[in-house]
């Protein structure tokens, strides 16, 4: 009860600066696309191709930068377009490790190029737009940037509500989809466009290096926690909304604690939490192994 | 006389500590690419920044920091995964993607605790050659001079298991143990290369100088031995260029590296379409 | 065996076939997959697509769902052109297995088999009780229950295959499509399952047909056999089709049909490979 007052406590504070205020609205909005996004990443395996994705927005950003357009172009334009074009060149070809970790160096390689260029054009800037870039600025939003951020992850997450069950069963029954009438490669391409978006909202929150961590960790922590497919979209989002909620307020608590820190730290505490729940209740009953004669699992090489 | 850039005390520093990590990122690398084990390579350098920063702030030197951290989570990788080649599962997946964000988190909170710049940050994720010590030089070449006599020993037994382990442990190739050893030493080769190309640019050095050698050639020894110089002389190009221009180090490399490996890739497309050139060491598709 | 059911649908104009194929042909690209193709497929009946590898009998059940198109002739199903029909098919397509790590419950997967193409989320709360208890009711049927509630990723191939069938089943189809459904179960689990789709055949009156590589699990429960090969089919009963005349015909070479000696079928001689359809999955 005292605890739950000493954290109420901190409320007034928070949503009296504006800064934060902004924070969170943005944040919650940001979260939510991404959870929910990152429900069907996790279950699709696409893991890698969020990395992948990742790597473009902090390329596409600074490449804006360094060219002095907005930003906003060259994240938003880059990650979308990578997406897509991964969508249609999929599956016709599948591309393996060496490939696609040699594009994601390249990319970084050339990103930073990008960055020093852009630091030492604008001799009056400090950097941070770069740090922005790579690691997040959510304290620095302002309200109509935040008003747009949390527009946004609603639109990403209502693309997600709308598109789920089809996409559900395109993700794990493709062949009987298709016959059903489901546009497995239309929903495919689709999907992987919200994930290029998503991509780029959340680096505004959380910096593209670690945005990765809020579309995997909160979806893989509903992944363990539940096998109901729409609880489990409902609760990753929630676990991702909550993440950031906890680091932005740890952030304020402890300003000298970067708030994107903090929410990717929640957000893959939650999944070591959720893990450990469901290793530490699977103990207990008796495992049925492949007994029989059974098919390989399928096995997946990085397949984007 | 005019003043090159051998003429700087730093810049050979830099030399031979790019040449030192080339040598042994090509060696290790060569049979990392082998056993499919790249982004475990990728991993454990990300791991190695948070210990690279960390060391910082309590004010050790940051190669402490890369070589404790890269060879621990070297370890706890080779203890908790499954065999060599086995197919990588949603799960694993996302408890890849967990730890690299964590690491990189890690990082920057600890950059930040020691209120270090936007320079000291891009450093540490995309190398530097400035500022490399005698003392540095030889740390570095006592670790790669012992990994390299390690992975010598091991090398054959080494290649047996991973081309084909089930016959190898049938033979009694003890697999999981080299398995755990040989990350290990991949942990070491992360830490060198990390201290050159920046914590996420290892793949400069440890995977594309070898991906390439592979391209070209399916012969192990000759194979090794080509990655080491492509190794070598990409990182003395990328330094070079490093030197004449404000770019980071790690940028060059890459780019250089990347642009060798196409290189080989395209042309043995070419050669294969018109039937001429070696057969290639794995027929990667795209 | 249901030897005169066949003969009235083998040679039928009757309008209660549920597949009908006059002429058909598929090409891919400048190859010519097989022609002239003419099958009738009567309600209730069980048939199976059999062949080598490689001949197109997944193709051929492609075509049935309108997934493939033809490069001549025509094809009817459930008396409607190809593709038409759809909500009254059940498809069971070949699968490698579910990925052990996914954690998307059986009953799930059955599930999507009712609604999975329809948008946004299950909202419905009436709807809920009677979604629930159709697939309660086909789970059943396949024999599920007990495990339909765990990670369909954990099961083993033979659960899986059940819970596959079922959502296959959950619409109830009139036409149930099968490719290679016992490819990877071993002789226990294969006999289980071809049991199954018999029972589903005789007892719902659904009218069966599926691909397999080894005909021996079905034999006994052939109403009709197409034979797919060397760009050609050959339709009819099983101990006319799968005779060494009619496959050396089929196959323009001199192929062998041998019985064993526990009366199972053994091909030998084809010109790709010799077709072993005993001991392929035993140990």
């Amino acid at each position: 009860m005292t605890a739950t007052l000493a954290i109420l406590a901190w409320v007034p504070p928070i949503v009296g600066h504006p800064f934060m205020r902004n924070a969170f609205l943005a944040g919650t909005g940001i979260a939510a696309g991404c959870g929910a996004v990152g429900y069907f990443v996790v279950l699709r395996s696409q893991v890698f191709t969020g990395d992948a994705l990742s790597h473009v927005a902090f390329t596409g950003a600074l490449a804006a930068l360094a060219a002095g357009v907005d930003l906003w172009f060259g994240l938003f334009g880059a990650t979308i377009a990578v997406a897509v074009g991964m969508g249609l060149l999929g599956r016709s070809g599948r591309a393996d490790d060496v490939v696609i970790g040699s594009v994601f160096a390249w990319m970084l390689g050339l990103g930073v190029l990008f960055l020093s260029i852009y630091t030492s054009n604008s001799s009056g800037a400090n950097g941070t737009a770069g740090v922005s870039v790579l690691f997040g600025s959510i304290l620095g939003l302002s309200a109509g940037a935040a008003a747009a951020a949390a527009l946004i992850g609603g639109m990403i997450l209502a693309g997600v509500f709308l598109i789920a069950r089809p996409l559900l069963f395109a993700s794990l029954d493709e062949a009987v989809a298709a016959a059903r009438g489901v546009p497995v490669r239309a929903l495919g391409i689709g999907f992987l466009a919200l994930v290029g978006l998503t991509a780029a909202e959340t680096t505004q929150a959380v910096g593209a290096l670690l945005l990765l961590g809020l579309l995997a960790a909160p979806a893989a922590a509903a992944h363990q926690l539940t096998t109901r497919p729409f609880r489990g979209l409902a609760l990753a989002t929630t676990l991702a909304i909550g993440a950031m909620w906890v680091g932005l307020a740890a952030s304020y608590v402890f300003p000298s604690v970067p708030p994107s820190f903090a929410i990717i730290a929640t957000a893959v505490a939650s999944y070591a939490g959720a893990s450990a729940l469901h290793h530490a209740s699977s103990r207990g009953s008796i495992t049925r192994g492949h007994r029989d004669g059974t098919a390989a699992p399928r096995s997946e090489a990085i397949d984007v | 006389m005019t003043v090159t850039l051998f003429d700087y005390p730093f810049m050979i520093n830099a030399l031979r500590a790019g040449t030192i990590v080339a040598v042994v990122s090509g060696a290790m690398g060569w049979f990392m690419v082998l056993r499919r084990q790249t982004f475990a390579g990728h991993t454990l350098s990300l791991v190695g920044f948070p210990g690279a920063a960390g060391a910082i702030l309590i004010g050790l030197s940051p190669a402490f920091g890369y070589f404790g951290f890269c060879v621990a989570a070297g370890v706890i990788i080779a203890m908790a995964s499954p065999p060599v080649g086995s197919a990588l599962y949603s799960e694993e997946s996302a408890v890849i993607g967990s730890v690299q964000a964590f690491s990189l988190a890690c990082g920057f909170l600890f950059v930040n605790l020691y209120h270090g710049n936007l320079n000291g940050l891009t450093n540490l994720l995309f190398g530097s050659f400035l500022g490399i010590t005698n003392g540095q030089v030889l740390s570095l070449l006592a670790v790669a001079v012992a990994a390299l006599v390690a992975l010598g020993l091991i090398a054959r037994p080494l290649l047996f298991a991973s081309v084909d382990p089930e016959v190898a442990a049938a033979t009694g190739v003890p697999v999981r143990s080299l398995a755990v050893a040989f990350l290990l030493l991949l942990g070491i080769a992360a830490a060198e290369a990390s201290q050159i190309t920046g914590s996420l640019l290892v793949f400069a050095l440890l995977v594309l100088p070898p991906a390439t050698a592979q391209v070209i050639t399916a012969r192990p020894l000759l194979g090794i031995c080509l990655s080491v110089v492509l190794g070598v002389a990409v990182t003395w190009a990328g330094l070079a260029m490093a030197y004449y221009t404000p770019y980071p180090t790690g940028a060059f490399i890459t780019t250089l590296s990347f642009a060798g490996y196409v290189a080989a890739r395209g042309i043995r497309t070419l050669s294969a379409r018109t039937g001429t050139g070696p057969a290639p060491m794995r027929e990667a598709l795209t | 065996m249901n030897q005169t059911r066949l003969d009235a649908g083998f040679d039928a104009s009757t309008s209660a076939e549920v597949i009908r194929t006059r002429g058909a042909s598929v090409r891919f690209g400048e190859r010519l997959l097989w022609s002239g193709v003419d099958l009738a497929i009567g309600p209730g009946t069980f048939s199976a697509i059999l062949g080598p590898n490689g001949a197109g009998k997944s193709t051929l059940l492609k075509v049935f769902l309108g997934l493939q198109p033809l490069a001549s002739g025509t094809v009817n199903v459930l008396g409607a052109p190809a593709g038409a029909a759809r909500r009254r098919i059940g498809y069971v397509p070949q699968r490698g297995g579910y990925d052990r790590t996914i954690r998307i419950r059986g009953i799930d997967v059955v599930r999507l088999g009712l609604d999975g193409s329809r948008w946004g989320v299950p909202l419905s709360a009436l709807r809920a009780r009677r979604t629930r208890e159709a697939v309660a009711e086909v789970v059943d049927l396949v024999g599920a229950t007990p495990y339909a509630d765990r990670p369909i990723g954990e099961l083993s191939g033979g659960e899986q295959q059940r819970l596959v069938v079922a959502q296959a089943l959950v619409r109830r189809p009139e036409l149930l499509l099968l490719d290679e459904p016992l490819d990877s179960l071993d002789l226990a689990n294969q006999a289980a399952v071809a049991a199954l789709v018999q029972r589903i055949c005789r007892e719902r009156g659904v009218t069966v047909v599926m691909v397999a590589h080894d005909v021996n699990p079905i034999l006994p429960f052939l109403d009709q056999v197409v034979y797919v090969a060397g760009g050609k089919a050959v339709v009819g009963a099983p101990n006319h089709v799968i005779t060494t005349a009619t496959l050396s015909a089929l196959y323009g070479a001199r192929v062998e049909v041998l019985r064993a000696s526990d009366g199972r079928l053994v091909v030998v001689g084809t010109p790709e490979a010799p077709a072993l359809h005993a001991d392929r999955h035993a140990g």
